[in-house]
């Protein structure tokens, strides 16, 4: 596997990075700051010796003129790629959103709008080799219309949209799209907010989307149990809805 | 608004802030903690409006480098995670405490000390720079000889003089990934302390499980255990199994440790060591971090929660002192199945560091309405001796006695009003101990 990540610097994606380099998998990095990208990389190196050294690149959701220079910078370092995985995203909670609309704006920017103009520039390269897989981090929040996440939620329904036609037009070319929706996990984005049943760890996670990717599937809840929350939240009727405060 | 715990489950009323960036987080805190296995109230917020940065998530290795044995982490790396890299490839800190569930930057700021305190000292002194967030907001690099008052003082210094951000520390080499160990049933404190002296020039680790429980003749009998790494040919070809470990589930009624089950659990810890003495090789697992196997143990003091007591009795009081000190903690009844006794040598470079030369007693106690009679009464004690306690592990000392224990707390108070004249990093412990 030869993988670009956007977003691995922190959190699930971090997790996912370091099980991708155990296995001595060919990795490149992108993401806001290249400092932070050169401690990632050298944290990678660090836990592996023998592996290829990992390059990296900055690329920043906000600004669409650095995806094609950066996709092909990890072109160049990895020979090609057959693997591209997002997990950058913006998140901030429904009332510091409608606290601040630019605040809303950016992130629904970031979130949808960039998140496909950079999955275009990745899925056409990942075409232009024959396939390849392309796994994005959507989110539970998008399962459903819900007061506590109604932008940063439709930002994710919206991507995970996206991501389903992908896989419905190029899977016969070989495409691999891979939607990853986590439900509540402990990383650096939810820290402040109250934990609730059935809340996963990065490293879990990792481990599901690994497996996941590895099989072709083309959607997977992580942890796996939020499959069947999400089931149930999504047959609630909207009577119910406009009650409930999740 | 949550609360935030340290080891002892004497919680505050807080709210920490986790994040992979601690450059960009530390700016403005109050305190940096890691995993919060100190006891008492070091890693906890003076109020509980304070701004506690959470370590954890920032634990990246920066560099590793196996020929000159230095490697640079950001300061939530844990040593579980560090083990985990190091062991299978020959490398190990070199110094660990007795839990593997410790930051770097816990173990700089507790300063910590192992077994092998005799031959190795603390932490602090394998440690060649730090990156440490200031009050004033800046963030520097310091070592033995750039800004080594800082250096020092952040060694063992509770996190009280800035945020450490990174550490760049020196590794040792092992021969293999099995430790050769000899354990031998001591009848006395007086045996103890005198098998602890003997075993020290031959074994680089040493330390005594002590059945604190029994007083009169059996006062102080437990187990002597003493290891080196072994050397490859000694070793067993395949790499310790991986232990599995159980998990407390939930806290336990105060009841379930009383007197009679910590009786019953020493006497069996006691006689399980059947053979007088026993040679053979352990995993570092068992070895190092024997209370790791089970996952939050603390939860089996209650609600009330716990704290230890750990104290060192210089060496020049000798055997006599530590004899009364046993005497002493066994009157007043502390009643707990867990006392570790170790000899350490001498007094480290860093500003507060705990151990100085003479013998280390450490021993848990269940909160009840005496501790505070207690732990005053084992200050008095202390200080007459000329020793002192381990800030890591308190909670309940007075100012007055830690000012009466602590020659060098001048010192370090004119460090804190050097790098933190307002004051803006405190803890609980601080404010307790200090005053502000
Ligand atoms: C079962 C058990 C066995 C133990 N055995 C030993 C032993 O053998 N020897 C020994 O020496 N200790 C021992 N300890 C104590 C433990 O090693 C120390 O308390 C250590 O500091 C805990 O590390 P931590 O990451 O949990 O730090 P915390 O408990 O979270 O914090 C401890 C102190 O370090 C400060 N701190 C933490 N991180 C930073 C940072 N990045 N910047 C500035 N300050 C920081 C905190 O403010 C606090 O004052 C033991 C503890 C347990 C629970
Ligand atoms: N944690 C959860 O419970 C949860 C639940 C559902 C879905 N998700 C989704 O899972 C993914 C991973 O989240 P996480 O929990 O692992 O959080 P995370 O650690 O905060 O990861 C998000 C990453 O996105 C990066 N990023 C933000 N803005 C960016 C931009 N403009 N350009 C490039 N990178 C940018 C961040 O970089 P910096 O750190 O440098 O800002 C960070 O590395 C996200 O898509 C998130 O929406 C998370």
């Amino acid at each position: 596997m030869k993988a670009v990540l956007l977003g691995a610097t922190t959190g699930m994606g971090r997790a996912i990075a370091r099980k991708l380099a155990s296995r001595g998998e060919a990795l490149f990095l992108l993401g806001l700051d290249e400092e932070d990208l050169a401690k990632s990389a050298a944290d990678l190196s660090a836990r592996n010796p023998s592996l290829a050294p990992v390059r990296f690149a900055v690329c920043d959701l906000e600004k669409p003129e650095t995806f094609a220079p950066a996709l092909d910078a990890a072109s160049e370092a990895l020979g090609g790629f057959d693997t591209v995985i997002v997990t950058a995203a913006m998140f901030a909670t429904q009332d510091a959103l409608e606290d601040d609309i630019e605040l809303a704006r950016r992130l629904v920017t970031v979130n949808y709008a960039n998140t496909v103009v950079f999955c275009e520039h990745a899925r056409k390269r990942l075409l232009a080799r024959g396939g390849g897989k392309l796994v994005v981090f959507s989110s539970v929040a998008g399962e459903r219309g819900r007061k506590p996440v109604a932008i940063y939620g439709s930002s994710k329904a919206g991507i995970s949209a996206y991501l389903e036609a992908l896989d419905h037009k190029f899977y016969s070319e070989g495409l691999r799209v891979l939607c990853v929706k986590p439900g509540f996990v402990r990383t650096g984005m939810t820290a402040g907010l109250k934990a609730p049943p059935f809340a996963g760890e990065p490293e879990d996670v990792a481990d599901t989307v690994i497996s996941a990717m590895d099989r072709d599937e083309s959607v997977v809840y992580a942890p796996r149990v939020w499959s069947a929350v999400m089931t149930v939240i999504r047959a609630l009727p909207r009577a119910v809805m406009r009650k409930v405060n999740f | 608004m949550g609360k935030i715990f340290g080891w002892g489950r004497l919680g505050v009323d807080g709210r920490e802030t986790f994040s992979e960036d601690l450059a960009k987080v530390t700016r403005g805190a109050n305190l940096s903690r890691g995993l919060g296995r100190s006891y008492g109230d070091s890693s906890l917020p003076a109020v509980s409006t304070d701004s506690v940065i959470n370590t954890t998530l920032a634990n990246r290795v920066l560099s590793l480098d196996e020929e000159s044995l230095v490697i640079r982490v950001e300061a939530g790396a844990s040593l579980v995670e560090l083990n985990k890299l190091l062991i299978p490839r020959g490398l190990f800190s070199p110094v660990t405490p007795g839990t593997k569930f410790v930051t770097v930057g816990g173990m700089v700021a507790s300063d910590v000390h192992g077994k092998n305190h005799h031959r190795e000292g603390c932490f602090g002194e394998h440690v060649r720079a730090m990156k440490i967030r200031l009050a004033d907001d800046s963030i520097v690099e310091c070592t033995p000889t750039v800004m080594p008052d800082l250096f020092y003082g952040t060694i063992g210094g509770m996190g009280l003089l800035g945020h450490i951000l990174e550490v760049e520390f020196e590794l040792r080499r092992i021969p293999s990934q099995w430790i050769w160990m000899e354990s031998e049933r001591v009848d006395d404190i007086d045996s103890f302390v005198s098998a602890l002296n003997t075993a020290a020039p031959k074994f680089p680790m040493t330390m005594g499980w002590i059945d604190c429980l029994n007083r009169g003749k059996r006062m102080g009998r437990g187990i002597l255990m003493a290891g080196r790494w072994a050397t490859a040919d000694e070793a067993k070809s395949r790499a310790p199994y991986e232990l599995p470990h159980i998990t407390v589930p939930f806290e336990l009624p105060n009841i379930a440790l009383n007197a009679v089950t910590a009786q019953a659990f020493n006497s069996a810890y006691y006689w399980k060591h059947l053979a007088r003495t026993k040679v053979g090789l352990v995993g570092p697992e068992p070895f190092f971090y024997p209370l790791d196997a089970i996952l939050e143990w603390n939860k089996v003091y209650g609600p009330r929660g716990f704290t230890q007591y750990q104290c060192v009795i210089p060496r020049h009081a000798g055997p006599p002192a530590v004899r009364a000190f046993m005497e002493l903690l066994t009157r007043l009844g502390g009643a707990s199945p867990l006392c570790v006794i170790k000899d350490c040598g001498p007094e480290g470079k860093g500003t507060l560091s705990f151990p100085l030369e003479g013998t280390s007693i450490a021993v848990d106690m269940a909160v009840s309405p005496d501790i505070q009679r207690i732990v005053d009464q084992l200050n008095e004690f202390v200080i007459e001796t000329g020793g002192r306690i381990y800030l890591t592990k308190d909670r309940f000392t007075t100012k007055e006695h830690f000012r009466r224990m602590e020659p060098r707390l001048d010192r370090f108070v004119s460090l804190r009003d050097k790098y933190d004249p307002r004051r803006r990093i405190r803890s609980a412990q601080s404010v307790r101990l200090l005053g502000d």
